[in-house]
């Protein structure tokens, strides 16, 4: 189920899953403000010219296009930069979309200070937290390309608005084709029982090396991919806690309002046990993808220390 | 099936008298509210809900052939709702509940809420591009309803707006109807921060058949369901409509 060494860019997802999903007699439709190249969307476009619309560089238009065409009938894709979706049109995803819970699928490419070279205009660090903010909004940051298809799919088949954040950096694939992605299930890529790490994103492979380091410490690390923030796996999460007595989470965010506080909420009112974050906290800067998340500390290693902090601090 | 049984002016104006009436007693029971945009747009709603403008049927609001009738300025919710009241939407008895808890009457409108209300606004700025996106599946569709969206010129002072119109010009979409009720008062006092010439130029907004000085007659052509291949049609209310109303 797990492989490694080929790499693709979550965004690539997005184009070549609505055509299928359109080919399957799904009434999808897309809307993309001017970046459907970056976004992948065109390449829908491209097959189904008639189902596909662009507004120019119009982010807000682009929300209520989608939210109309939605309430139409319409499955609803509309895909922009995490910056400018929702960054660019909060009030109308929280008036066009979340309070009506109309049926609007929003995919934000470029989320995190992963997105490289633009440097800090362009990397999203907020986006989670503003969505997590809308309580009818499901919330995916899939780890991979193939967990990405999937989630888009997921979106497709059920109702209501989704955020789905991809990534625009080449990262490694994870998954093969006989992994399937549940809403609302966290995915155990390892098994361990000293402590857990819980990540997202591009940050879920970081995980996997953290743990590998710290199994030539003869620490046994749980590695969750925790995709669904919204709908949570509290179970999954509560059981981490009671089976491992510590977390660590790991995200390509700002570390308020995205995975850490999700989690520490759900265990601080049910199973209180010594917690890590490990995400960004200032705005991002230029760089390649691998260069920022290491001068970000957004590394293996920091993880390790960070897991090391918490085992020590266990009771008992 | 709706009616399409022609009322009268006369028929109109009686109406129209009915839902300022309405307007005034909302907000005073409710001690709050928005009269003065309510008051502007009743007559251009009431032309449009009951001078044969709009294909609508109260007793099936989600008749799928309905034209929509979008909402944009959000606010004005003790005109739309009193019009909505009067054309058979809901009992009239319910407009006193008008902001009060457990009404479905909200301050600004919620989608569905009652039913016949096409959109949730109050945030302005957001219905044409609602509207778009509705006449837009419409195209798609092959689906004969057209899209009407009322807005207010605080609506044409927020950018969505323009974006909405630009890219209607630029999908040609001949579907839909934008109306502007244009009385030049603001939360702020009088202002003029939109500036339509009102002597009924023709691309006036890029891409827009412009109309101006409609009246409570619905009889405008601006109204008609046909109109020139590829544009829009942008209906505005000029200043000065209530005068030259009253003396008809």
């Amino acid at each position: 189920m797990v492989q490694a060494a080929k790499t693709a860019a979550t965004r690539e997802a997005l184009g070549p899953t609505l055509v299928r999903l359109a080919r399957e007699g799904l009434d999808v439709v897309a809307v993309d403000a001017d970046l459907g190249v970056s976004t992948t969307a065109a390449g829908f476009g491209k097959e189904f010219p008639d189902r596909f619309i662009t507004v120019g560089v119009a982010e807000q238009n682009l929300v209520g296009v989608a939210a109309g065409l939605a309430a139409a009938g319409k499955i609803a894709f509309a895909s922009s930069f995490a910056v400018f979706l929702p960054g660019h049109c909060f009030d109308q995803v929280r008036m066009a979309i979340a309070q009506p819970g109309l049926n609007v699928k929003l995919v934000a490419s470029h989320g995190g200070v992963v997105t490289g070279e633009d440097g800090a205009s362009a990397q999203a660090i907020e986006d989670l937290s503003l969505m997590l903010s809308l309580p009818t909004f499901r919330v995916i940051v899939p780890a991979d390309v193939v967990e990405t298809a999937q989630a888009i799919e997921a979106a497709a088949r059920n109702y209501g608005p989704f955020y789905i954040r991809t990534g625009r950096p080449k990262v490694p694939v994870i998954y093969d084709d006989s992994y399937r992605f549940e809403l609302g299930k966290a995915h155990l890529l390892r098994p361990g029982s000293d402590v857990t790490v819980t990540a997202i994103g591009v940050m879920v492979h970081v995980a996997l090396a953290a743990a590998e380091l710290l199994a030539g410490e003869g620490i046994d690390c749980r590695v969750l991919n925790m995709a669904s923030l919204r709908p949570l796996d509290e179970e999954a999460v509560l059981a981490a806690a009671a089976e491992t007595g510590a977390i660590v989470t790991v995200e390509d965010h700002y570390v308020h309002g995205g995975l850490g506080s999700l989690v520490s909420q759900t265990v601080a009112k049910a199973q209180p046990v010594p917690m890590a974050f490990v995400g960004t906290e200032r705005f991002g800067t230029s760089g390649k993808w691998d260069e920022l998340l290491r001068h970000f500390d957004l590394t293996p290693e920091r993880i390790a220390r960070e897991v090391r902090g918490v085992i020590a601090r266990k009771s008992g | 099936m709706p009616s399409t049984e022609a009322p009268t002016t006369h028929d109109l104006q009686a109406t129209a008298r009915r839902v300022r009436r309405d307007i005034i007693r909302m907000t005073a029971a409710a001690q709050s509210g928005h009269p003065a945009g309510s008051l502007s747009c009743t007559d251009l709603l009431v032309a449009v809900y009951f001078g044969g403008i709009l294909r609508h049927d109260p007793a099936n609001p989600f008749w799928p052939e309905r034209d929509r009738f979008v909402f944009s300025k959000g606010h004005a919710t003790p005109a739309y709702y009193a019009v909505l009241a009067e054309a058979g939407y809901f009992p009239t008895d319910e407009l006193l509940t008008f902001r009060t808890l457990g009404s479905r009457l909200q301050g600004h409108t919620v989608m569905g809420n009652p039913p016949g209300v096409e959109m949730s606004a109050g945030a302005l700025g957001m219905g044409l591009s609602f509207s778009l996106g509705l006449a837009l599946a419409a195209r798609m569709d092959r689906a004969p309803h057209r899209v009407y969206c009322m807005l207010s010129d605080g609506d044409c002072n927020e950018g969505q707006t323009w974006e909405a119109a630009m890219a209607s010009a630029h999908h040609r979409v001949d579907n839909l109807t934008a109306i502007v009720d244009y009385n030049h008062i603001q939360n702020d006092g009088f202002s003029d921060y939109t500036r339509y010439s009102g002597d009924g130029d023709r691309d006036r907004v890029g891409g827009w058949v412009l109309d101006s000085g409609y009246t409570v007659k619905g009889a405008h052509p601006g109204a008609g369901r046909g109109g020139p291949q590829g544009a829009g049609r942008l209906m505005v209310r000029a200043k000065g409509l209530d005068s030259s109303l009253r003396s008809e």
